[in-house]
């Protein structure tokens, strides 16, 4: 059962019918082909114009859809190989944050990245994305293991932040997201980063301080979720969508203002109505970023990083 | 009601003038409810006097307590775009800056100041919390930033001293990437082999506890103040359950190893010169020569001698 969103329930009514039809079909009538893909040009009609003007409140939906593709689905399509790393060494294993060494066309690196779950299981498993003073700490020792033998590092972000527990503030969950940024801000290899849904907050940019910045089309990228916004400046719940639109989260509202290199292309509909179109467009995209940056010197990529968040804000708008 | 408060007293405040008379003499200690005296409370650096609760700081009182004598060099911090989103949320951005800075006659929330600190040269980056929060924007960034080259230029170590409720999400993402720039900020005093040291004032949370407050060589928090990362209302309501006594406290802090030292406001200078006094002069002022190190003799007076001698000593004192 596909998962729709409020705002696409005109297409689903229309995919609705498009199902009903075919079930038809078996009976042998002959005109109904000709009507489910005058259906089906409907649908597409109307998915394009949805998505060519979604509110700032509909992409953080669209962000947060479950059936998009997640930290595991992008490694299953783009890694080969892929050989997970586990836990902080200090103690525990956070699997809000996964990670770990593979081979990206051709090119051995370490990726990691948030993963959110795609059903109830796994979703527990991963504490729906959210990571705990560990994840932060393993998503550091990796990097340094990358730095180490000088392999690039891909991060995906998706979380809607840093998990809020007892548990997690006492073994320091700011410590752990200060050190993971002071490490980005520190390797000396390539650093890739792309918001592939949610980009919450400090749990999120913790792994995002990176060398080339991208965002999927309709991700998001925040300092605060639009609903704790809306909470605290307007003084009520009702006030998340005024939030979303003033925060000015979308990849285009980031990329023109400077803080996102540049935006990835979603398919039509969204990520989530095709995930290995997705997948490959933002294997295409971190690949041409890749053989960019691995030719250049790990001290000069160190120091233009640091120059890059430096600059950010210090002139007014980039 | 008498002639004399209804006529007398009116006309003599008329020629004697209007006074500068604060709007609150008193104030209530938020911890034990007692009556406090804003001039007693001011000379006993905003801490409760019935019950030693640390009320909030103004960041000049700081500076002012901190520096040898009182005396320091405020920076003038570089110009910064002001409401890069253009924010409003029921009032604009804009406004509810102004209202701040007529409210606390200051531009922004971090002062950065220069002078000495038990006779060392020390730079002090100090958060007002009054100032929206002591909220971490574009300017607070620019100030942390300013404040590590002026540490590194004079030589100086570095102390911050936040209290922040976190990001000024009226500026979204142009707040959230200070926690790297300030990141980078405490990296450059670091990378000069200069201490930096945290004071974590009531109350440090959410980006800015997330970002150079976390990265001290050393970090000393005040009494009982807040200290964490998610909001302890947002924690609650995830985990719906009550949370544990004195949770996201310095005392807590310190029992869980995220800081060194809880330090009361009063010994909070002279802890700071001895930690800076350490970190700084590393070897003794003078050359010692070390005794019993073989190259010298010492003579050694024959035990005899020695109580002659302090026989002597106590004769002469039983003369006096």
């Amino acid at each position: 059962m596909r998962h729709f969103l409020d705002f696409e329930k005109p297409i689903a009514e229309l995919e609705g019918k498009i199902e009903e039809l075919r079930h038809l079909s078996d009976d042998g009538d002959l005109n109904i082909a000709d009507e489910v893909s005058k259906l089906q040009a409907k649908v597409e009609r109307q998915l394009r114009q949805t998505y060519a003007k979604l509110s700032s409140w509909q992409k953080v939906q669209v962000a947060r859809h479950p059936e998009r593709p997640h930290f595991t689905d992008y490694v299953k399509a783009l890694i080969e190989d892929f050989t997970p790393m586990a836990g902080d060494r200090t103690y525990a294993e956070d699997a809000a944050i996964i990670g770990g060494l593979g081979r990206f066309r051709g090119y051995s690196v370490v990726i990691l990245g948030h993963e959110k779950g795609a059903d109830t299981d796994t979703r527990l498993k991963h504490n729906f994305g959210m990571a705990r003073p560990e994840g932060y700490r393993k998503a550091k020792r990796l990097m340094e293991v990358a730095d180490r033998f000088g392999l690039p590092i891909i991060t995906l972000i998706d979380t809607s932040g840093a998990y809020p527990g007892v548990g997690a503030e006492e073994r320091g969950q700011a410590e752990a997201i200060a050190r993971s940024i002071d490490t980005c801000l520190s390797v000396r290899v390539p650093l890739i980063t792309v918001i592939i849904g949610e980009g919450g907050s400090g749990g999120a940019i913790a792994i995002a301080v990176g060398s080339e910045v991208f965002m999927l089309e309709h991700s998001v990228y925040s300092v605060i979720s639009p609903e704790g916004c809306g909470s605290i400046l307007w003084r009520d719940g009702e006030h998340a969508q005024d939030a979303a639109e003033a925060l000015r989260l979308t990849s285009q509202d980031l990329h023109g203002l400077g803080f996102v290199d540049d935006v990835i292309a979603e398919p039509l509909g969204g990520a989530h109505r095709a995930h290995d179109v997705t997948t490959h467009r933002v294997g295409d995209r971190v690949e041409k970023a890749l053989r960019e940056l691995v030719n250049i010197d790990g001290g000069v990529l160190r120091a233009r990083r640091r120059e890059k968040y430096l600059a950010m804000g210090a002139n007014g708008i980039g | 009601m008498s002639w004399l408060t209804n006529f007398v007293r009116p006309k003599i405040r008329a020629l004697v003038g209007k006074t500068d008379v604060p709007d609150n003499l008193w104030q209530k200690c938020p911890a034990c409810d007692q009556m406090l005296f804003h001039r007693e409370l001011e000379n006993n650096l905003f801490v409760c006097n019935h019950c030693n609760h640390h009320l909030r700081l103004p960041a000049l009182k700081r500076l002012e307590h901190l520096f040898d004598d009182g005396y320091y060099t405020r920076i003038e911090l570089p110009e910064v775009e002001i409401d890069p989103l253009k924010f409003r949320d029921r009032k604009r951005y804009v406004d509810h800056l102004k209202d701040a800075q007529a409210k606390s006659q200051q531009d922004e929330a971090v002062t950065v100041a220069h002078g000495k600190l038990g006779g060392h040269d020390a730079v002090i980056a100090a958060f007002d919390f009054s100032f929206m929060g002591g909220s971490m924007g574009v300017a607070a960034g620019q100030a942390m930033i300013a404040a590590a080259r002026l540490a590194k230029l004079q030589e100086a170590p570095l102390i911050a001293v936040p209290s922040s409720g976190g990001a000024r999400m009226q500026e979204g993402m142009f707040s959230l990437v200070q926690m790297p720039r300030t990141i980078l900020a405490v990296d450059e005093v670091r990378e000069a082999g200069l201490p930096y040291v945290v004071v974590l004032a009531d109350p440090t949370t959410g980006g800015t506890l997330a970002s150079f407050a976390m990265l001290g060589d050393i970090h000393i928090a005040e009494p009982n103040a807040t200290i964490g990362f998610t909001g302890a209302r947002v924690i609650e309501r995830t985990i719906g359950e009550a949370l544990p006594e004195g949770f996201q406290r310095s005392e807590y802090l310190l029992d869980h190893g995220m800081v060194d030292m809880v330090v009361n406001r009063h010994e909070l200078r002279g802890t700071l010169i001895r930690i800076i006094d350490m970190l700084m002069r590393r070897a003794p002022s003078a050359e010692v020569v070390p005794l019993n190190s073989g190259d010298i003799e010492i003579p050694t007076p024959k035990t005899a001698e020695l109580e002659k001698e302090t026989e002597a000593a106590v004769d002469l004192a039983a003369d006096d």
